[in-house]
């Protein structure tokens, strides 16, 4: 490779390892210890993609996780390809494949770059304005919108990563291993504290570790060669762990913080099978240290954006750590002194600077001296004013400012460049600060905000809490961790610290231009095209709060979050409105700080682990019996058995049958059973349900309906008294944990006097239910102690039992309407008792059937399903079901309610049963229902809740709800839908054996 | 997250808990004698105070049990933890 860009300079590259990477469809070679970034700069390469709006060509602006334009989309088309990744931050490897995203047809000729030549019509609002209106037009805009604009593309196909989440618990967590999280770190660890320290970089040391300068020294030594020693040290300390490339993601409240780290994306692709790619570290930490440094500010100026201008802390980094040059014929543009360091950097290496253009008159540092004598041209008072060059920067126009900063007089003077560094000073990096909820104060002399209230143990050390001189972070570090940490040894013993840099800074947020604002283009959000004229107009059109202004113009609200910009737009909004900085609200940062993976997002918990469910003790033998399943809360329920090619219908109309026909078996495993125990069980189940309890006689069963304070149906089941102190409960599958839970509630903070304790032992039984006029027959088999006649073993009691001497409970009760049995068994036997039932009932046909089936049958004899055909708006006598309403009770959860002016209308939705004209049709259930249809609008009474075939009865039956439908028995009605309305006429509920001929036949 | 400490097993993670609105609002002893709007008031209003707030909490992925909380709804500090039927700390 032609090298004038790259020198042989830096500890951090290995020369000796030559990595070859493809960029946009071409091959290029760097080096391992490179980015991409600085790989593709070493190449000549700045111009990486297009802006968001108006497809401005665009450079590689920083070196860090701020960077706003080279936004690329790694791994192209394969199943690992990852949009929105920063080239600033991606290690290369060998066989690395990346491209520009935000351009189309490609980053040369992009069509989009046509918006650049129309931005006089694409001002803030524009796409509010003008594809919001007509609302119907959205849908063609939407098409070329999102081709053009293009934010990267998701994969097609699963992820091939694992992904992992960890848990941390730490006495101390250090956020950043810069010069103050060195320090801090040694302190902490050394003082007995587990320590924890992370660096979103692969290296320690942040920026001073490249600080090779002569005029930054620590007790004598060079900044970079003193620390050097100091992470030599730290890294021998058993209680502190250090974790790199992990970037804190979110800080929460009680210092509970997400953080992710990279472990594979270094690799190249065939290394990293198998491995652990990125890890979700939650970390609950006792005390935090943030030292999260600062972020260089850009300048504001007219076409501040070509590629080739570059923030110069990032050309001083790319040179010192990387050993690239940015270009080969620089200038720097600067407010404040860091730019001269950026300058001595260079000129180490011989490397050409143009001029320097510094907008302070008087100058006054050892650097800048240093640099004025290698014969470096310092235009003082000056500013930029226009840049030119249009897939790089070419050439550079700068003016004198007036004395206030606001005009430019004089001359305008062309120099010619192909990198521009620019400089505006620093902003401390609080996001994470301000995440964990601290609140923030601005310091008027150097125009920053720094962390005032801190929410939960805390601090804020180095420059993101406003210390930027050497000096002060060293000094400042060592006092505040030893007050923070409460140690009177700092382990560090006296230390010198000598800086060549001023803190002078002359601060102008909007530089002027000698053009008029509305021919400008001075971006302050460089991802997404807001520029100051955009932040101006907002301001003109009435919005004032920073978060509206935010939206409106979407400064700041890149993947980047503005971390940028941010500063400079309230800057022009207190210049421009007039008020103070911060008077607007500054805004908020939200996690995460950087973008997090998906991957990284779920962990392990994907396929079958995404979401956990619940298998019966009897799952095993639906699945091998071809059973299809549904989702039941938590719970796979065997849904229906298909037999060689049937389809749903077909098998349920079987299914069907055979269980009013001969026999059938349900597993009931799933329905919620608590124990409830204690000498007030009695009165505690008088006030829960809306039925009496107390002379229910032990050994029997008894259904009740529970409803919420609000008189609204919650949950219903049987109870089963099995001594005089000891009952249990059966719920719905869905309501077990929620019921529990009510229960609880009353028990522990409304009735604390009642003697009454809950046990959930939903999963200790396995429960089986054989229904049909065979059903005595085969459990007598199953259970031959047992006495199954009538007289002793009438409908609705229990009785305990043994079978092959496992105890089991019997219940004659039934949820079909048939005379039916269900065993209860330890759960381990379930699957054996359920073998033993289908062994006895060959003879007789038993049919394993699903809760399709079960819905069917239940519904012939119109028994509801809690959450199916009623929803939480639902009293029990909006569901026809007034005899299970106690009026002796005194009280019961929600009677009160039951008599509220609302609840006594006549006109609410009651539970009707609907017959179909046809009695071939079978309604869809949610379909609407209404009596008139001439009349528009069409009034909507009700809808279907459940609707079936019934193959026993030999025509559609359904269930609905319908105002008023109580009193509307025999009436017509109509479902309109989409090809015909469909008439019914509005029935009983009940449409089988009302008299329960069949529940209580003589089997 | 919050860390609470459930009066009855310690410092726990927010994640074990489960919110249940607002404390110390005790159900009539005798709903029937109450009108419509006593009734309602019952029911439906909470004050959902920006400030110090007392709260129930359920320790339900851990001993089930309810208790009371101070909490500042402005800035989730925990202020206090009481178990129930014990009396709120005074502000
Ligand atoms: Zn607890």
């Amino acid at each position: 490779m032609s090298n004038s860009l790259r020198f042989k300079t830096s500890k951090f590259i290995d020369e000796t390892y030559r990595v070859s990477f493809k960029f946009n469809n071409k091959t290029y070679f760097g080096f391992k210890g490179d980015t991409l970034a600085s790989a593709l700069l070493a190449n000549g390469i700045h111009l990486v993609g297009r802006s968001f709006k108006y497809h401005r060509p665009r450079g590689i602006m920083t070196s860090g996780s701020e960077e706003p334009n080279a936004i690329i989309q790694l791994h192209d088309n394969s199943s690992r390809t990852e949009p929105n990744v920063r080239a600033t931050e991606v290690e290369i490897y060998e066989g690395l494949v990346a491209s520009s995203q935000n351009c189309w047809p490609n980053v040369n000729f992009d069509i989009g770059g046509i918006n650049n030549l129309l931005s006089p019509i694409l001002p803030a609002g524009f796409y509010y304005k003008t594809f919001m209106w007509p609302a119907s037009f959205w849908e063609k805009y939407e098409y070329f919108i999102r081709k053009s604009a293009g934010l990267g593309k998701s994969p097609k196909v699963a992820d091939p990563d694992i992904y992992e989440h960890n848990y941390i618990h730490c006495d101390v967590l250090i956020i950043g291993a810069g010069i103050s999280g060195i320090i801090a770190a040694k302190m902490a660890a050394k003082n007995g504290f587990k320590t924890l320290l992370v660096d979103e970089k692969s290296y320690l040391g942040g920026s001073s570790i490249y600080d090779n300068s002569e005029f930054s020294k620590i007790n004598n030594q060079i900044t970079s060669s003193w620390l050097e020693k100091e992470i030599n040290e730290i890294s021998k300390l058993e209680n502190l762990e250090i974790k790199t490339t992990t970037s804190i993601a979110a800080f929460h409240g009680y210092n509970f913080l997400l953080a992710r780290e990279n472990l594979t994306d270094h690799l190249p692709i065939n290394q990293r099978n198998g491995k652990v790619r990125q890890k979700l570290l939650k970390i609950r930490a006792k005390k935090v240290i943030t030292a999260t440094g600062s972020i260089e500010r850009p300048l504001i100026f007219d076409n501040n954006d070509r590629p080739g201008i570059l923030l110069s802390s990032a050309i001083k980094k790319y040179i010192d750590l990387y050993g690239v040059a940015c270009g080969e014929n620089n200038i720097l543009f600067t407010n404040n002194d860091t730019a001269y360091e950026t300058a001595l950097s260079l000129i180490q290496r011989g490397i050409k600077i143009n001029a320097i253009i510094d907008n302070r008159e008087q100058i006054d540092s050892k650097i800048s001296y240093e640099v004025e004598k290698n014969n470096i041209k310092i235009y003082k008072g000056y500013s930029v004013v226009d840049t030119y060059g249009y897939k790089r920067i070419n050439k550079i126009s700068i003016m004198k400012l007036s004395k206030d900063g606001q005009k430019l007089i004089g001359e305008k003077i062309k120099l010619n460049c192909d990198c521009l560094g620019v400089s505006g000073g620093w902003t401390p990096a609080v996001h994470l600060f301000t995440q964990s909820g601290g609140k923030l104060k601005f310091r008027e002399e150097d125009q920053v905000f720094i962390p005032e209230v801190y929410p939960s143990d805390q601090i804020s050390i180095g420059s993101c809490n406003g210390d930027f001189s050497l000096d002060e972070v060293v000094k400042n570090t060592l006092s505040s961790i030893k007050k923070f940490l409460n140690i009177d040894n700092s382990e560090f013993k006296t230390i010198e610290i000598i800086s060549g840099l001023n803190q002078s800074k002359r601060n102008i947020w909007l530089l002027p231009s000698d053009k008029s604002i509305g021919k400008t283009k001075s971006f302050v959000d460089y991802q997404n095209d807001a520029t100051s004229k955009d932040i101006k107009l907002a301001l003109r059109e009435g919005f004032r709060s920073i978060e509206h202004v935010k939206r409106y113009t979407t400064t700041g609200m890149g993947t980047d979050q503005g971390k940028l910009g941010n500063m400079h737009a309230l800057g022009i909004i207190s210049e421009t409105a007039g008020t103070k900085m911060g008077e607007h609200g500054t805004t908020t940062f939200r996690p995460p700080y950087t973008p997090l993976t998906f991957g990284a997002i779920v962990g392990r918990n994907v396929g079958e682990f995404f979401d956990i469910f619940r298998r019966t003790p009897i799952h095993d033998w639906h699945i091998a019996n071809n059973a299809k399943f549904e989702n039941v809360g938590q719970w796979k329920r065997a849904w229906y058995y298909p037999k060689k090619n049937e389809n749903m219908h077909q098998a349920v109309q079987r299914e069907s049958k055979a269980a009013r026909d001969s026999a059938g078996i349900l597993d009931a495993s799933t329905l919620g059973k608590i124990d409830i125990q204690g000498t007030d069980a009695s009165e505690f189940l008088n006030r829960v349900y809306t039925n009496a309890w107390s002379k229910l006689a032990i050994g029997k069963c008894r259904y009740g309906l529970m409803l919420n304070e609000d008189g609204m149906v919650y949950d219903d089941g049987v109870t089963t008294r099995l001594g005089e102190n000891h009952y249990i409960m059966t719920t719905t599958t869905g309501g077990a944990a929620n019921v529990l839970g009510k229960l609880e509630d009353y028990l522990q903070t409304e009735w604390p006097e009642l003697d009454v304790y809950l046990s959930s032992v939903t999963d200790h039984y396995a429960t089986i239910s054989v229904c049909g006029p065979n059903s005595k027959k085969i459990v007598s088999k199953v259970i031959p102690d047992l006495n199954f006649s009538d007289e002793k073993f009438p409908h609705m009691s229990f009785k305990d039992s043994k079978i092959n001497n496992i105890k089991c409970r019997v219940m004659r009760i039934s949820f079909t309407g048939e005379h039916s049995y269900e065993i209860n068994i330890q759960a381990n036997y379930g699957k054996s008792v359920w073998e033993k039932c289908m062994e006895a009932g060959k003879d007789f046909n038993i049919t394993p059937y699903g809760t399709e089936t079960m819905h069917l049958l239940r519904a012939e004899k119109g028994f509801i399903i809690v959450g199916q055909d009623t929803d939480a708006t639902m009293t029990p006598i909006d569901l026809q079901m007034d005899w299970i309403v106690s009026k002796k009770k005194y009280d019961f959860i929600g009677k009160r309610s039951l008599y509220r002016s609302d609840t006594i209308r006549e006109d609410r939705k009651q539970l009707v049963g609907l017959l179909t004209e046809n009695p071939d049709d079978v309604l869809e259930e949610g379909a609407q229902i209404v009596a008139d249809i001439k009349k528009t609008p069409i009034e909507m009474l009700g809808h279907v809740t459940s609707s079936y075939y019934s193959p026993n009865l030999k025509k559609s039956i359904a269930l609905g709800v319908v105002k008023g439908g109580k009193k509307m028995l025999g009436q017509k009605l109509i479902i309109p839908m989409e090809n015909k309305n469909i008439n019914v006429t509005v029935a009983d509920p009940v449409f089988l054996d009302k008299e329960g001929e069949r529940l209580n036949a003589k089997l | 997250m919050f860390l609470i400490n459930c009066p009855f097993c310690g410092e726990r993670e927010q994640s074990e808990f489960k919110a249940g609105g607002e404390a110390h609002i005790v159900r009539p002893k005798q709903p029937t004698e109450l009108s419509d709007d006593e009734w309602a008031e019952y029911l439906f209003m909470r004050k959902n105070i920006k400030g110090v707030q007392f709260e129930r909490w359920n320790h339900i992925h851990g001993c089930r049990k309810w208790f009371n909380m101070v909490r500042d709804t402005s800035n989730d500090q925990i202020k206090a933890v009481y178990k129930m039927g014990e009396k709120p700390p005074v502000k």
